[in-house]
This record gives C-alpha cells, structure tokens and sequence, in this order.
C-alpha cells in the first residue's frame, strides 16, 4: 500500500461539460428524477445523476443536503416518491435491500452498524454471499457447509489483516473503538465481493492515525476494479483520493466535476456558506479554509 | 414443620412433565429471544395451539395420537405464520403486543360456549390420551419405578420418557441450528437487522423461520403438558407466558441449556414455595391463611423475575456481555 504518494486520477469521466447531470463514458448508476419528501421537506431532488465505473466518486454538501437520504433511496433502504434509477444496465426501483446488496451494490452506514454482541470474525463471515449454511435445512448438515465455512474464514481473516484488525478477530465487535468499528464495517462489506461500495462518511470519527490507512484502503477498492461512491466532509480526503465530485445541496446535485476544479465553483462554496448556521463551526472552518486555499491558487 | 416432605415434594420438582414441558416453551422463548431478538410475549398461545390440536384431532377427528401431535405442530407453525407476516417487518415492540393480544384471542375462542361440542369450553378436553392410543403406547409394564422422591408409576414414567426424548430432540436441533451459518445469521438480526441487509440476506425470511422453530418448540411443550394433564383454557394464560420468561431469564436467554436448567429451577423452586409457604402459615409465622400462603408464590414470582431483569439479565448461564437489556 502506498499511502503517501500521490494516487492516480482516473479522468475522462465525464462526456461534455462537467455540469449538474452530464453523461458519463462508462456509468455504473444512472439516476433519474430520484425524489423524497418528508412532510413538506423536500430532502433528495436529483434530476440526473451518473456514477462513472471504476472510479471514486466523492458526494459532498452540508449537513442536510440529503446525502444519506439518497444514499438510502439507491439502495432500497428508503423508498422515493418519484423517479427510477439503474444500476449496471438493470433498474433498481422497487427492489428490496438485500437484493441490491446481492447485486453487488454494498454500503455502509453514517452511524455505524457493528453487531456488538458477535465477534469480529463473525461479523466477517456474515457478509460473504451465497452460504450453503445460511439455509436452515442445510444448516443441519455441517458436512453441507463446513468446508465452505473455512474458504470464509481464511478470506475474512485475510481482510482483518490488511484493516489491521486480526489480533481483534475473537473479540465482540462491542469492544472495538469508534474508528475500528468503521473499519470493520468496511471490511464487513468488502466480504460481499461488492461491485459498487458506497461509504457514507467512512471517516468521521476515525482518529488520524487510522485516517491514512483507510484512505489508503478505499484507493484499493480502485485498484482491484470495485467503484467508489462516499460522502465525506474532510475537503483533504476528497482532493487526495476522489476522481470525480458531486456537491448537493436541498436534495439537488449542484455541481459535478473533478476535484480540482468542482471545489472553486461559486455553487459549491454557496452551498455551504449557505449552511453555515446549522453546522458544526470547526467544521465549517476547516472547509471555508480549503476552498479559500483552492481560491488563492 | 414436616421438612422430610417439603424436601422430598421439592425434589420431585425436579423432574416432572410440568418442568419438562416448561423446558421446551422456554427453548422456544430462547429462539425467539434469545437468539433472533424477537419480542415474543405469546407463548401460552403456541403451547395452547399445540394441547388443543393435539386433543381435538384425537376426539373430533378420530386421529391417531401421533398424528394429533403432529396436527398440534403444523397449528403452531401456522400460529407462527399468522403472527409474523403482518408484525415481522414492523419494529419489535409490534410483535411484542400483537404475540400477547393473539395468544388471548387463542385463549378466548377455546374458551368460548360457541365452539363446547369441539373444545369443551371451560371444561377443557380430557380422554383423548386413551382414545388416541398414547396411554397404550407405552412400553412399561404397569409397577413402580424409581426411588425416593422420584418414584412414578408406569403413565407418568411414559409421558417422562416421551417428554424427555422430545426435549433431547429440541435442544439438539437448537443447538445445531444455532452453530451453523444460519444462527449467525440469526444472531447479526439481533444486533441490528438492517445491517444484516445490507449484506444481503433476505430478514424477513430469517425472523420468520426463528418464529416458526420457536413456535414448534412450545407447541411441543403444550403436547406434552396435555399428555399428562387435560388440556383445560384456564392453563394457558397470560401468567403462564410470564413462567416461562421468568425460567428463560433465570438460565440465560441467549443459550442452549440455560431455558432448560431454567426451567427446572423454576419448578423445584415453586415446589419448595408451594410447600413450605402454607407451612410457615400454619406455624404462625406467616401472618396469613393457608390458601393465601400458597398464592404468595407467585408474587415471589413477580419480584423475583423483576431482580433478575435489574440485575443478571444474562441468566445465570449467559455470558454477560451476551445478552443485556441495556445496550
Ligand atoms: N426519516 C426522516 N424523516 C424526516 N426527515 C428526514 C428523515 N431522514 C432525513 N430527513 C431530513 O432530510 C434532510 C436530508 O437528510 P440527510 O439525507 O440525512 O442529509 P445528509 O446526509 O446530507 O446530512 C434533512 O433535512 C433531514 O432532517
Ligand atoms: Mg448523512
């Protein structure tokens, strides 16, 4: 893992101007005209919105622009009150959350989702797919399921060793820290052999010492074909590792580009002055700070 | 006070179709519970599910005893299905009321006069033992067996054995069930179900076939409950859901033998109640009658289960980081 050089940007993402919708060469989701209200709060109104193949995109905005929201609707956890959207070619509406992980669409949670009271390890094990024993009649038959048990077991600990959380694999995930759990729900969903993972703020929380190597392990996800799709509020994390950004804000894409560009454009820089009030101050300080940097150049 | 009773009744608690058949309600509990999260508080509606279609298929329907029991099992798995489907995709606490309204309507119409030809209404149902061929299926001469506080005739030997051998067979199926990937699983449903589909693996599915396992576990207690005693609606009642709870927690939810040991405690310790509570009565230290004496038990009951939930949630077999009420 090479975590301090400079990673390699995939471009020639986007086909056209990079603006609000523009088509991509090779997109893995397709999104159109995706909204849900709550009430009369109106939290995700994208248009159009494509996710280019083996690439990280980064999803940015304030507090509130409805990230998880959307987050939720691609994945079935939620459902939208309009619009329909494709993952690889096939339309994802309407079907439940545990297909679209079978997919290949894997996410994580804002919140993280350890199941506290099962060891590590078998946090690992329950991700991966198509288990002979997870049938209840096979269940009965260890000699169904115990050779494929084991094939589990030495990949999940071949990923505890690279997230750095083998010597924990015995202990009940209640007892990992707040970045070790974020760590392990990551692992937890590589175990999947995703297509698409989608992070939802992977580093919040985590201390710097771990932010490195987690950073590290999403540029790795790129490198071994999978797609990233992560909302981040570090600004230092999405210039290092993103190759394509998309800002919300009110439930609106209103900005995609690259990173080094997406991050000076007055909508962007609008949309979070905007939220200035409602949002945790040193946070905001530390972005205002970024973009004033980015402006300076 | 005659303390070679009350230490002789106590210790025949120990092993009787009562604590049996609480032991297999409280497997049943244990797979709801303990182990796939779900809030069950009707159990007394699957061990009455399993007791009636047990006896009504012997004397309505001329079944054979085995297969009254087994018409006992499918009413609980269908008991099972009719709770689940509407309740198991809303949160927890929804199974919770809806498990305790349902095993009181279950309760209601076995008692109700509208259906005596087939239930018996407050009588209950009795006989069916002999006219399904379960009191002659037994393959021990008449005589007595046994020693001491465990002395029991040829019937109650039999309905011993029988409740026994199902038990076995119950606790082994839980606890194959529970190391294979399918409990794990079931164990990641209790930590937090959406994270486990988000991994990919159809929930509903999964709580539905926990219930169903848990549900065939306490119709199986109710079975052997009526094939000792007469199935009669007073049984099965609210309190009796309770019982069970209170032998579930007491031997630790999130295993395999706590219910069981549990559930024997319960017993020999409402044995040793029942026997010492009227004596000390009678002996004036107790400043009541002998009948209330003996209700004061399950008061004992109530405070008990209440400082096992406060203070050893995990039971006296569970590991404590395993399974407590505060998370
Ligand atoms: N279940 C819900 N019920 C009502 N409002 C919600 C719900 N989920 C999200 N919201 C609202 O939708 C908006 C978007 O929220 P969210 O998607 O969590 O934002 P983000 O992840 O970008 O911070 C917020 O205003 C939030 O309060
Ligand atoms: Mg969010």
């Amino acid at each position: 893992m090479s975590n301090n050089d400079s990673p390699i940007k995939s471009t020639g993402l986007h086909i056209g101007e990079a603006a609000p919708g523009c088509k991509k060469t090779d997109p893995m989701l397709i999104i159109d005209h995706v909204k849900k209200s709550f009430g009369g709060l109106t939290a995700v109104d994208v248009e159009h919105l494509e996710i280019p193949k083996n690439a990280i995109t980064a999803l940015i905005g304030p507090n509130g622009a409805g990230k998880t929201t959307l987050f939720n609707l691609l994945t079935g956890f939620d459902t939208p009150d309009t619009g329909e959207w494709a993952f690889l070619g096939t339309s994802l509406s309407g079907v439940p959350s545990y297909k679209v992980a079978q997919m290949g669409q894997v996410r994580t949670f804002q919140l993280t989702k350890a199941l506290s009271l099962l060891t590590v390890l078998d946090n690992m094990k329950l991700g991966a797919k198509n288990q002979v024993g997870e049938s209840i009649f096979r269940a009965l038959f260890p000699r169904s399921w115990r050779k494929q048990d084991a094939e589990i077991e030495l990949k999940a600990i071949e990923l505890l060793k690279r997230f750095k959380l083998d010597t924990k694999q015995a202990d009940f995930a209640a007892s990992l820290s707040g970045g070790q759990r974020k760590l392990l729900e990551m692992a937890r969903a590589l175990m999947t052999d995703p297509v698409l993972v989608m992070l939802d703020e992977p580093m919040a929380g985590v201390n710097p010492a771990l932010t490195q190597s987690l950073l590290g392990h999403v540029l790795d996800l790129k490198k071994e074909g999978m797609t990233v799709l992560f909302v981040e509020h570090d600004m230092h994390m999405v210039r290092h590792i993103a190759d394509w950004v998309v800002v919300m804000a009110e439930g609106k894409v209103v900005a995609e580009g690259p990173p080094e560009t997406v991050m000076n454009e007055q909508a962007v820089i609008d949309a979070y002055l905007g939220a200035h009030q409602d949002t945790d101050l040193g946070v905001v300080t530390g972005r205002i700070s970024i973009i004033d940097q980015e402006k300076d150049k | 006070m005659d303390w070679g009773t009350i230490i002789n009744n106590t210790l025949a608690g120990l092993l009787t179709p009562t604590t049996i058949a609480f032991a297999l309600a409280a497997l049943g509990l244990a797979m709801h519970f303990g182990f796939a999260g779900l809030l069950n508080f009707g159990i007394a509606g699957f061990m009455a599910i399993g007791a009636y279609g047990y006896a009504i298929s012997v004397l309505t329907f001329g079944f054979p005893w085995w297969g009254g029991m087994i018409v006992g099992i499918i009413g609980s798995i269908l008991f099972a299905i009719l709770l689940g489907v509407p309740t198991l995709r809303l949160r927890g606490d929804y199974l919770a009321i809806v498990t305790i309204a349902a095993a009181e309507i279950v309760r209601l119409l076995f008692l109700t006069t509208a259906f005596t030809d087939v239930t018996g209404s407050a009588d209950g149902l009795f006989g069916y033992n002999n006219a399904g061929g379960f009191t002659s299926a037994n393959p021990f001469p008449p005589g007595s067996y046994g020693w001491g506080p465990w002395t029991y005739n040829s019937e109650t030997l039999w309905v011993l054995t029988f409740g026994l051998g199902v038990l076995a067979v119950c606790v082994w199926f839980l606890w194959a069930l529970m190391r294979s990937p399918w409990g794990r699983v079931i164990k990641g449903i209790r930590e937090d179900e959406e994270a486990i589909r988000a991994l990919g693996k159809n929930v509903f599915a999964y709580k539905l076939q926990a219930l169903i396992i848990g549900g065939i576990f306490g119709g199986m207690g109710g079975i052997i409950y009526a094939a000792f005693a007469n199935v009669s609606p007073g049984v099965y009642v609210t309190s009796i859901t309770f019982f069970i709870w209170t032998s579930l927690l007491l031997g630790g939810a999130a295993t395999i033998w706590g219910p069981v040991i549990g559930a024997v405690i319960f017993w020999t310790l409402q044995a040793f109640l029942s026997n010492i509570l009227p004596e000390l009565a009678l002996a004036g230290i107790l400043p009541v009658s002998g009948t209330q004496a003996a209700t004061l038990r399950f008061v004992l009951v109530g405070i008990g289960l209440m400082l096992l939930v406060i203070y050893r949630p995990q039971g006296i077999f569970g590991d404590k980081r395993e399974l407590t009420f505060v998370k």
